[in-house]
């Protein structure tokens, strides 16, 4: 084996051998298993007539969008989780000294930091099944008994399920990238979640009121990914906002991902480890 | 088992901005010995021995393992076996994983793992959370972690810290074991008496400077040796010893007499007809030499 697959294996087992990867895993299928399941009987309750438009049900999506929109729920909500898991992955080194035994087994450290990469990647997918079981899963079930359509049968449903899956992965690596640049955890969690809940919805929405902004606007990371993934309730409130192609949007968190790491490795995980 | 490297040291600084923590160190340490590296706290051990092991980066030297640096090594954990003073362990990790994690990324067969835990007495509690761990345990962890490789030369910084009496005696004995296979074993600690039995070398360092260096009987012969004696006339003794020319000190168990030879500060008294209630050579120089060494060091 190569030293870098030995390397990937060594940080699989490092996310395995604690406990945080499934009390995230849980706490992602929880949280998206009532937003799906509550939002699917909301506007399932109101296109079927059980609910009347009277109650806000103008503002309900067409029929034939709140399948992809509940679905897409998996990451246009879910996504801080890979995020959170990515960044603690390189931060709990940093806060438990564990750099040390890392490097003494591996003085390679660029080849750690890109096993790691790789690892909290595939750990990141893996969160965007457990998302989309519940946002599909329970989605769908939801949705059938209000009548509406779940569309599991159309490949384009699987080709949002797919690229929702890409795009947790990504962001678990940009998770990574954030942690090797801001290795104090705390710092991180803050950061995480001020970005991902206040700072970048304000900026996005902010980004559509002009047609300059808009044009910046849709390279922000959530926006990236909202494109990879293909619909979001974002695009449906402001549907007026420009959007990247699907693989613009995947490329864009990628490179999110990558340039944050290699500064990352530069500023902070190539320092004395003391 | 790989044979013993030596390990080199050779014109290394290190700065912490304005402090100097290590400051043109040189020597080397080799096979088949056990070599105690000494000094008081804040001496530069500690930032020394990261040094070695490519954790922290000179200002100027090198330091190498029979002249390749560690991060060049190509098998490092089968060549190095190092436990570091800091405990460097995820709490919630058990200490079977902590091992295996480190086991796959250095490409080392996993049956090591019972083995080194097997070794220094964890195997009972491998599969508990190290954050559970007593000092004790962690040490014996941090030293599982360092055998794992079955490596020809042992970094152990502090590695007595916190381990109970029984197992003080056993890492003494374990330490001579491994220089008796021909391996490299450095050790350091900020003091003698807790290495004096088990080392055959010394090398001591006081503010990041090499104080001295040798086996550990060249310590003895940096102090003059000295006489103990007192008599239950304590004056007539020291009429005696004054008329006979032999300078003295006055110490707590008696007079410290600046003479090598017992047989001559007993003839002095018995010719002066003064009983004696002591007489014998100081039993250690050691710590005395040490701590004269590290002197300026040690009131910082
Ligand atoms: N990361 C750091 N930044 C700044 N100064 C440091 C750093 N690490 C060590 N030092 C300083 O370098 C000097 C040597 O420290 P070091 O830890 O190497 O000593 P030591 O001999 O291991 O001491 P001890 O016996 O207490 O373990 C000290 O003055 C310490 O404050
Ligand atoms: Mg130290």
């Amino acid at each position: 084996m190569s030293g870098y697959l030995r390397s990937v294996a060594a940080e699989f087992t490092k996310v395995t051998s604690t406990r945080i990867w499934w009390v995230i895993a849980l706490v992602l299928f929880g949280y998206i298993a009532v937003l799906a399941g509550g939002l699917s009987a909301l506007f399932g309750g109101v296109q079927s007539g059980a609910i009347g438009s009277s109650m806000g049900g103008g503002q309900a999506p067409p029929p034939a969008q709140l399948p992809a929109l509940i679905y897409s729920f998996a990451s246009s909500v879910g996504y801080v989780f890979p995020v959170l898991l990515g960044a603690l992955a390189v931060t709990g080194e940093f806060r438990h000294q564990t750099l040390t035994p890392t490097f003494l087994a591996v003085p390679r450290r660029g080849r750690v930091l890109a096993a790691k990469l790789t690892t909290l990647f595939g750990f990141g997918a893996v969160l965007g099944v457990v998302a989309l079981l519940a946002s599909v899963g329970v989605g769908a079930l939801v949705m059938g008994t209000f009548g509406v359509d779940p569309v599991l049968g159309e490949s384009d449903t699987w080709a949002l399920i797919g690229r929702s899956v890409l795009a947790m992965a990504l962001w678990a690596a940009v998770g990574v990238g954030l942690g090797v640049l801001v290795p104090n955890q705390v710092a991180t969690i803050v950061i995480v979640l001020a970005f991902t809940q206040f700072i970048e919805p304000l900026l996005r929405l902010a980004s559509t009121f002009t047609d300059a902004t808009a044009g910046i606007g849709r390279f922000l990371p959530g926006a990236a990914s909202d494109a990879l993934v293909g619909a979001s309730f974002f695009s449906i409130a402001a549907p007026g906002a420009s959007v990247l192609e699907w693989w613009q949007g995947g490329l864009v968190l990628l490179a999110y991902a990558v340039v944050l790491t290699v500064i990352g490795y530069l500023v902070t995980w190539r320092r004395d480890v003391t | 088992m790989p044979a013993g490297s030596v390990v080199e040291f050779a014109n290394v600084t290190k700065r912490f901005g304005a402090v100097t923590a290590v400051d043109d160190l040189s020597f080397t340490v080799e096979p088949g010995r056990v070599t105690g590296f000494l000094g008081p706290n804040g001496a530069g051990k500690t930032t020394s021995l990261r040094m070695l092991l490519g954790l922290v980066t000179p200002t100027a030297g090198t330091a190498t393992f029979g002249g390749v640096r560690y991060a060049d090594l190509s098998h490092p954990l089968a060549t190095v076996g190092s436990a570091l003073e800091a405990a460097s362990f995820h709490p919630g990790r058990t200490a079977r994983n902590h091992l295996r994690v480190y086991a796959i990324g250095a490409g080392l067969p996993p049956t090591r793992v019972g083995e080194v835990l097997q070794t220094v007495g964890l195997t009972e509690y491998a599969d508990r959370r190290v954050g559970g761990y007593s000092l004790g345990m962690r040490q014996r962890l941090g030293l599982a972690f360092a055998l794992i490789g079955d490596p020809g030369v042992l970094v152990l910084d502090e590695p007595i810290n916190g381990l109970d009496p029984e197992g003080i005696k056993w890492i003494r004995g374990f330490l001579r074991e491994l220089a008796g296979e021909g391996r490299t074993v450095l050790v350091s600690s900020h003091l003698l008496s807790e290495v004096q039995q088990s080392v055959d070398d010394v090398v001591i360092i006081a503010r990041g400077r090499l104080v001295h260096r040798g086996p550990l009987s060249s310590l003895e012969t940096e102090t003059a040796p000295q006489v103990v004696v007192d008599s239950p006339t304590r004056e007539a003794l020291a009429a005696a010893l004054t008329d006979a020319g032999i300078r003295f000190t006055e110490g707590r168990t008696g007079l410290l007499a600046a003479d090598p030879d017992p047989a001559r500060i007993g003839h002095v008294a018995f010719a002066a007809g003064v009983e004696l209630s002591t007489l014998h050579r100081q039993k250690s120089g050691l710590e005395d030499s040490f701590l004269a060494l590290v002197g300026e060091g040690h009131t910082l």
